[in-house]
């Protein structure tokens, strides 16, 4: 759905994206995962073209936006909805005024208007509210009216620019909840960025992982999950890296309650001592991550036993 | 001097001075308003930058700024003169007045648009909305009680230089403060002047506020 190849975006000699490739698939909701100056923000605002990049492609919903002339540009944005940190409403107009904007710039005529806008306050759970001011309603409520105004041309995809950033933790779960129903109900492909792990956590199938203008790591969720020593697995996991030479780290990504362990001790006659772990909730399922010291006879059989059962096996001091 | 004698002259000179403020507010909203979009769509950053564009037309803003309006109003008689035929009378004074206020109105234009957060600009732009969209239904809107206090301003300073007008000419209680007040010791006369100048610019001001403050949604 959207597909960036070679951007690189420099503001003189300050190089903002350093060569960057991105593929978003239809329907999923893509984080992009970085400190703020990794270059996501530029990355973000050069899918819409709102930076042009210095060097490089992007292409949404197969056309290809660097190739357009300025008009043919806007009207492609129509179909690209954006949301933002700080919302970005406009404090003259009331709520319904927010939303009808698009569908002003896109030449809807009044009455139409006046229904889809009804529609999309229903749609973010705003209905009733079209008459009051933006200065009048909570972050959260803001960010429904942002999410409305951007669903308005209904649009393939929708890019979010740190739009829970500014909420507080209750109010940026609802929105994310909200922003996973809309992707599930509508097929609304998501691409968001974002500093918050938590956000990733919460509602991401994919990911790429930013420093320095560069991508580090990217691809589904569940698949850098089962890679071993993935950047991803190792922020999302609070165990101290790398661990104690000679020490295990186990992860599973099946059924948590299988009981592995206790078997693998039955069976090999291993002593197994855990350091430390955690079991978090993905968007995928649940993943835990387990760090253990196996002392025995047969630590090799024990472990080759885990692997087979589908556990990912990282020892450490072993190559990396 | 009696009040008898004084309404004659009170009333007409108000009416001068209240055309001559009024149609120069009129032409200074006409032009001032497109040239301080300019001086913000123009410039580095902005919708269409036009870096030359904008520093010629900031260039010519200054020159207009930095004239007292007692010169300004002298070096022009030859363009009020080419404009409206006569260089005397209320007529004649909407021109200077007018040329006077232009570049004050325009700045200040120019930092009420400012004002505007980039945030909705860009917003309004990932809509897909043309850069005459943004002017009308982005800058302007949201900048209004910036302008309309901007606008309040301007008028009250017409209302000064209307009375240096007077003095060349122009009528209106200008010409009335200098020819009674100054050159004939009409001091009851200078002081009902004074409270009305005072009167008008208050009402005029707390009007402005007031509306202000109405169209504000912050």
């Amino acid at each position: 759905m959207i597909q960036a190849s070679g951007l690189r975006k420099q503001y003189g000699d300050t190089v903002a994206l350093d060569g960057v490739d991105l593929h978003v698939r239809e329907g999923e909701i893509y984080g992009v995962l970085g400190q703020s100056g990794a270059g996501k923000s530029t990355l973000l605002r050069c899918v819409n073209l709102l930076e042009r990049p210095t060097a490089g492609t992007v292409t949404v919903a197969g056309q290809d936006l660097t190739a357009l002339g300025s008009r043919e540009l806007n009207r492609a944005r129509q179909r690209i909805g954006m949301i933002h940190q700080h919302f970005a409403l406009l404090s003259s107009r009331t709520v319904a005024g927010n939303v009808a904007f698009p569908l002003e710039v896109m030449g809807v005529p009044a009455a139409e208007r006046e229904r889809r806008v009804a529609e999309l306050l229903e749609l973010v759970g705003l209905d009733g509210r079209g008459k009051d001011r933006p200065h009048q309603l909570s972050g959260g409520q803001k960010q429904r009216v942002g999410i409305a105004r951007a669903l308005a041309g209904n649009p393939a995809v929708l890019l979010s620019d740190e739009a829970t950033s500014a909420l507080d933790p209750a109010t940026t779960q609802s929105i994310l909840a909200l922003l996973k129903r809309l992707n599930t109900e509508l097929g609304l492909t998501i691409l968001l960025i974002t500093h918050e792990m938590n956000v990733v956590k919460s509602v991401c199938d994919s990911v790429a992982i930013m420093t320095g203008g560069r991508i580090e790591e990217s691809g589904a969720i569940a698949d850098l999950i089962r890679t071993p020593g993935s950047r991803l697995t190792r922020e999302i996991f609070p165990l101290p890296e790398p661990g104690p030479v000679g020490s295990v780290t186990l992860t599973f990504t099946g059924d948590p309650r299988q009981p592995v362990v206790s078997e693998v001790v039955r069976k090999f006659d291993v002593d197994l001592s855990i350091l430390g772990g955690s079991i978090e909730d993905l968007a995928g399922g649940s993943v835990g991550r387990l760090r253990v010291a196996l002392e025995g006879a047969d630590t090799g059989a024990a472990l080759s036993y885990l692997r087979e059962c589908g556990l990912i096996v990282e020892r450490a001091g072993e190559a990396a | 001097m009696t009040w008898e004698e004084m309404l004659p002259l009170l009333g007409p000179a108000t009416v001068e001075t209240a055309l001559m403020v009024g149609w120069s507010t009129l032409f200074t909203l006409l032009l001032g308003l497109p040239l301080g979009v300019a001086l913000v769509v123009f410039d580095r950053g902005g919708l269409r930058p036009v870096p030359a564009l904008k520093s010629g037309l900031g260039f010519v803003v200054n020159v207009g700024r930095s004239l007292p309006f007692i010169v300004l109003m002298i070096a022009i008689i030859p363009f009020t003169r080419l404009v409206v035929g006569t260089t005397i009378g209320t007529a004649a004074f909407v021109v200077p007045l007018t040329v006077g206020a232009v570049p004050f109105f325009a700045r200040l234009v120019e930092t009420a648009l400012r004002e505007v957060g980039a945030d909705v600009v860009q917003a309004a732009q990932a809509m897909g909305a043309s850069r005459a969209t943004i002017v009308r239904k982005v800058l302007l809107p949201e900048a209004l009680p910036g302008l309309i206090a901007g606008l309040t301003v301007t008028v009250v300073a017409l209302i000064g230089y209307s009375a240096m007008a007077g003095t060349l000419g122009g009528g209106g209680l200008g010409d009335l403060a200098v020819r009674y007040g100054y050159q004939r010791f009409e001091t009851l006369l200078m002081i009902v002047t004074v409270v009305l100048l005072l009167v008008i610019v208050q009402l005029l001001q707390s009007l402005g506020d007031w509306v202000a403050r109405r169209l504000s949604h912050k």
